[in-house]
């Protein structure tokens, strides 16, 4: 079977002015979301406390509210978590009580009141801890991103580097906006998979410079425009390919992970799509605006003597 | 580089050389061993380990196995992994409860004073001959068999104001006691060290003095503050990180000595950056019982030994009044007083040393000043009698009350450390000498400060998963690797025909080695690990993907099928490198910045990353050359 059994020629550069209208849109909105609604971030990057339990029955969230609110407990988020019976609360810290005893205490409380209630997960997080895992994140991401910079610009041209780099905060920012905008959890496991997007986004990326590399040395005619264009084309299959195999995985993970690793997974999935695009249009067009050409990638000819005198 | 040039003039192409299919072969045979371990499961298990010291001895084993052998227990194996520690596996868990209530019986006697500690635990059922090899299991993480997690920080200031006490009366001792009459002036605690006012006709004598004496400790300056002069010492940053890991290791050795009398399997405490120790303990629930237990104090005491009583006392004798008896390290019993002298609460340092003259391993003790004075009063009238160094535990108390394990109340434990000879009267500093082995003067330099309280812990962080979401988590980790699995499988199979199917054993093998490496390395199985391997297999068929596509491209622009193969393999190459290189730098920055989850996904995308080239690239073509090597190839099944 194939799906793309002859050698395609779409245009793909000629939707360019089209595809950096819509990326500048999806930046603009996330960047936007990020600053105006922010993330909605997890136990890990907040502190405070965080349980999770299960009832035998389905879970009544209003009560779960009112007891914790008799007991004076301010701020609390009550969820469901999954299923109907498993519920999920999380909790800053109080001043009545130290932040470490809250989960405890709580639990004990809805036990009391319900003997069905099973306790599956208690989590506290320190606020110093919080802190700095958000300083560490952020840190993470940025020297990522510089060290695959310098490997692609030695590896291939600064073009491309920036080329590659851009793609990738562009799939980085955009995962993020997603995450903003839906008010989805943000914690450790997001975080993780952002980083795994760069590193997957990046593996697209370079498999079509790779071989826009290998057309300017191969391809005496053809303009940069076209040399990409072709090279675009025949990485396509591939480029597919991958994606489809990723996110089959991916979706076993999204239906049958469970709760806890659900968000991962969907931030790879919107990784993925958001790679796939973005190796296609965003780094080519960067490298192309650049005004990458031949030359560019030619390895350094050998100066003959006297070749200084040779003028054109 | 393990990858085959493209035109080897001497062979044919497509072919392999004899000795890469036996490395391949021996390759994946060594992998499918040290894989195997993970198949087996778990036997449940009663683990006895020996609290401190306690050994336990081939007579006890010998009596609790012929113990069992009357209730017809007979275990699958009994495995004694050092001297305190013997694990016994059982076929059920109704054998494994029975024998652990005898176990338990025959070591602990006295419920009140415990020497071992006996549990139920699950032990990898791996076969013997595959443990000979050095087979084991994976191990699974917090998130998939349950248990608590802690990250205790250790608080540095109050370390650090310890060694302030220390070095301002070290200094004044050195300008007292100055050869050319002594120095007198006023020491002020400041935020990260001393500042020292003196005459002024006495600064230089006092500045050289202490340069000599302490500038590796501290850093000495001379100011002017309103027309003052002053001394100023502050901490060189070697001296901070001495005092930090010091305080550090300190915690992390008491907190392993309480969590073995917590009876878990196999906890494991670790210390994580500069000031903070991360607590796992696998297998328990109740939070509450575990942090009474690693948050207890212990408290030091010197006490005088009661010379009267022990004349002449034989073990079962009454003891006197205000007095109690102790065992020492040589077993012989020794009766020390009730009443306290000095409390460990004085005691700022304690550290294994070398004695000067005689090269003996000591152990060199500091006390501050208020300790140091009761001390000396202690000793002048005790000159000849014996101090014993006693640490008070406090040790809560839990109960099932009404099926909740309830604190109720706590019981003090004493044990005596030390009770050397008081040879002469001293104060503030002094040595404990004995024939001393200098293993055994770091444990009793330990054993001492760990009385001291150097540098409190609190909880930071705190995770505990129930039994039930660790069971959910495993069962649905390997349930969506199973599926993901599958589906890629029945993809690649359909869309790349025979290669599809090379590619798919390739991928098979790929699971194999990463398990095998995993297992090797000793990494902890986690469930953002278990997504990393997900991941990798998605990406792992990537390099499968971009070498079948190059055939068929080669296949398209009129190349003969063996080229095509051949060429396809070469071009795809540079590619699959660079591609998985920048992974690869992804992994690897998320392992040196994350923590704990993040860690186990990184280790798994790395290694995932390093097999899944070696299976495409290698594997994935030995397999192709073995189809279609050395023959002339019509039509290729892709």
């Amino acid at each position: 079977m194939q799906i793309l059994n002859k050698q395609t020629h779409i245009d793909f550069l000629k939707l360019r002015k089209i595809a950096m209208v819509f990326s500048a849109i999806l930046i603009i909105a996330s960047i936007a979301s990020l600053f105006t609604k922010g993330l909605n971030y997890g136990l890990d990057f907040t502190g405070g406390t965080s349980v999770e339990i299960q009832y035998g029955q389905a879970a009544d969230l209003s009560s779960v509210r009112q007891q914790l609110q008799a007991a004076n407990y301010k701020g609390a988020i009550v969820q469901n978590f999954g299923t109907s019976q498993d519920v999920k609360i999380r909790i800053p810290d109080q001043d009545f009580i130290p932040g470490d005893e809250i989960g405890a205490a709580v639990i004990d409380l809805l036990q009391s009141n319900d003997a069905s209630v099973v306790e599956k997960y208690k989590g506290y997080v320190g606020p110093v801890v919080g802190e700095e895992l958000k300083e560490q994140g952020a840190m993470a991401m940025l020297v990522a991103l510089i060290c695959i910079m310098i490997y692609v610009a030695l590896r291939f041209e600064w073009k491309f580097s920036l080329g590659s780099v851009a793609a990738l905060a562009h799939d980085v920012i955009i995962t993020l906006g997603f995450f903003s905008i839906s008010q989805m959890e943000f914690d450790l496991t997001v975080l993780a998979a952002l980083l795994a997007v760069i590193g997957y986004s990046l593996n697209d990326t370079i498999v079509v410079f790779d071989r826009i590399r290998e057309n300017f040395l191969k391809m005496r005619k053809g303009t940069s425009y076209e040399i990409i264009n072709n090279s675009l084309n025949q990485t396509l299959a591939r480029t597919l390919m991958t994606s489809i195999t990723t996110l089959l995985v991916l979706l076993a993970l999204f239906f049958f992970g469970g709760e806890t690793i659900h968000a991962f997974a969907t931030a790879l999935i919107v990784g993925v799509f958001i790679g796939t695009y973005s190796s296609i249009y965003v780094a080519s067009i960067v490298a192309l605006a650049l005004g990458v050409k031949k030359e560019d990638l030619m390895p350094p000819e050998v100066e003959k003597e006297g070749a200084e005198f040779d003028l054109p | 580089m393990i990858f085959d040039q493209p035109n080897q003039v001497q062979r044919p192409i497509n072919t392999y050389p004899k000795w890469k299919y036996v490395l391949i072969v021996l390759i994946i045979a060594v992998a499918a061993i040290y894989a195997m371990p993970n198949i087996f499961g778990e036997n449940p298990a009663v683990q006895m380990t020996g609290l401190r010291d306690t050994e336990i001895s081939q007579t006890q084993l010998t009596e609790i196995e012929e113990e069992w052998q009357q209730q017809q227990l007979t275990p699958i194996a009994v495995e004694q992994s050092t001297n305190q520690k013997v694990i016994a596996r059982f076929s059920s868990t109704d054998s494994q409860l029975m024998a652990h209530g005898i176990a338990n019986n025959y070591l602990n006697p006295d419920v009140r004073n415990t020497d071992y500690v006996v549990v139920q635990s699950l032990a990898p059922a791996t076969p013997d001959w595959l443990r000979s090899l050095g087979g084991k299991p994976m191990k699974l993480g917090l998130d998939l068999r349950g248990g608590i997690y802690f990250l205790m920080q250790v608080d540095m200031d109050k370390a650090v104001e310890k060694q302030k006490e220390q070095i301002s009366n070290d200094f004044k001792r050195t300008l007292l006691d100055h050869d050319e009459g002594r120095i007198r002036g006023r020491i002020e605690v400041i935020d990260n060290g001393l500042l020292l006012q003196v005459k002024p006709s006495d600064i230089e004598r006092a500045y050289s003095a202490l340069f000599q004496g302490y500038s590796d400790r501290v850093l000495l300056e001379r100011i002017t503050r309103n027309d003052i002069d002053l001394i100023r010492a502050t901490f060189t940053d070697a001296k901070l990180k001495e005092i930090q890991d010091m305080a550090v290791d300190q915690n992390r050795l008491i907190l392993s000595e309480r969590v073995n009398s917590l009876g878990v399997a196999e906890p494991q405490i670790q210390r994580q950056g500069a000031d903070r120790i991360v607590v796992q303990l696998p297998g328990i629930q109740n939070s509450a019982e575990a942090k009474q237990t690693l948050g207890a104090t212990a408290t030091l005491e010197f006490r005088l030994v009661n010379h009267d009583a022990m004349a002449g006392y034989v073990p079962g004798d009454q003891i006197p009044a205000g007095s109690t008896e102790f065992i020492d390290n040589f077993g012989r019993p020794i009766i020390v007083f009730d009443e306290v002298k000095v409390t460990g609460d004085h005691l700022i340092d304690a550290r294994a040393a070398q004695d000067q003259q005689t090269q003996q391993p000591i152990v060199s003790v500091n006390l501050d000043s208020v300790g140091g004075a009761k001390m000396l009063e202690t000793t002048v009238k005790n000159v000849g009698k014996r101090l014993a160094m006693v640490l008070v535990e406090s040790v809560p108390n839990f109960e099932d009350v009404n099926g909740k394990r309830t604190l109720v109340g706590s019981t003090t434990k004493e044990r005596l450390i030390s009770a050397p000879n008081i040879n002469s009267e001293f104060g503030d500093r002094f040595q404990i000498q004995g024939s001393f082995t200098p293993a055994q003067t770091k444990d009793l330099a330990l054993n001492l400060r760990s009385g001291a309280l150097v540098a409190p812990t609190f909880f930071i962080e705190e995770r505990t998963v129930g039994p039930t979401l660790g069971a959910e988590n495993i069962e649905k980790g390997m349930q969506s690797v199973m599926i993901g699995f599958a589906l890629v499988l029945i993809f690649m199979l359909v869309y790349y025909k025979l290669f599809g199917m090379v590619a798919n054993i390739a991928l098979t093998l790929n699971l194999v080695l990463i398990t095998a490496i995993m297992s090797i390395l000793g990494a902890t199985l986690t469930l953002p690990g278990i997504a990393g391997i997900v991941l990798t297999v998605g990406m792992a068929v990537d390099a499968n993907v971009l070498i079948f596509e190059r055939i068929r491209e080669e296949l398209r622009e009129g190349s003969a099928p063996a080229q095509a193969i051949d060429k396809g393999y070469a071009q795809a190459l540079s590619t699959i490198a660079d591609a998985n290189i920048t992974t690869m730098i992804a992994a690897i920055i998320l392992y040196a910045i994350g923590t704990g989850p993040v860690k186990g996904f990184a280790i798994t995308l790395f290694v995932g990353i390093l097999t899944s080239m070696f299976t495409a690239i290698f594997v994935s073509r030995g397999i192709v050359n073995l189809i279609y090597g050395g023959k002339t190839v019509k039509k290729l099944s892709i």
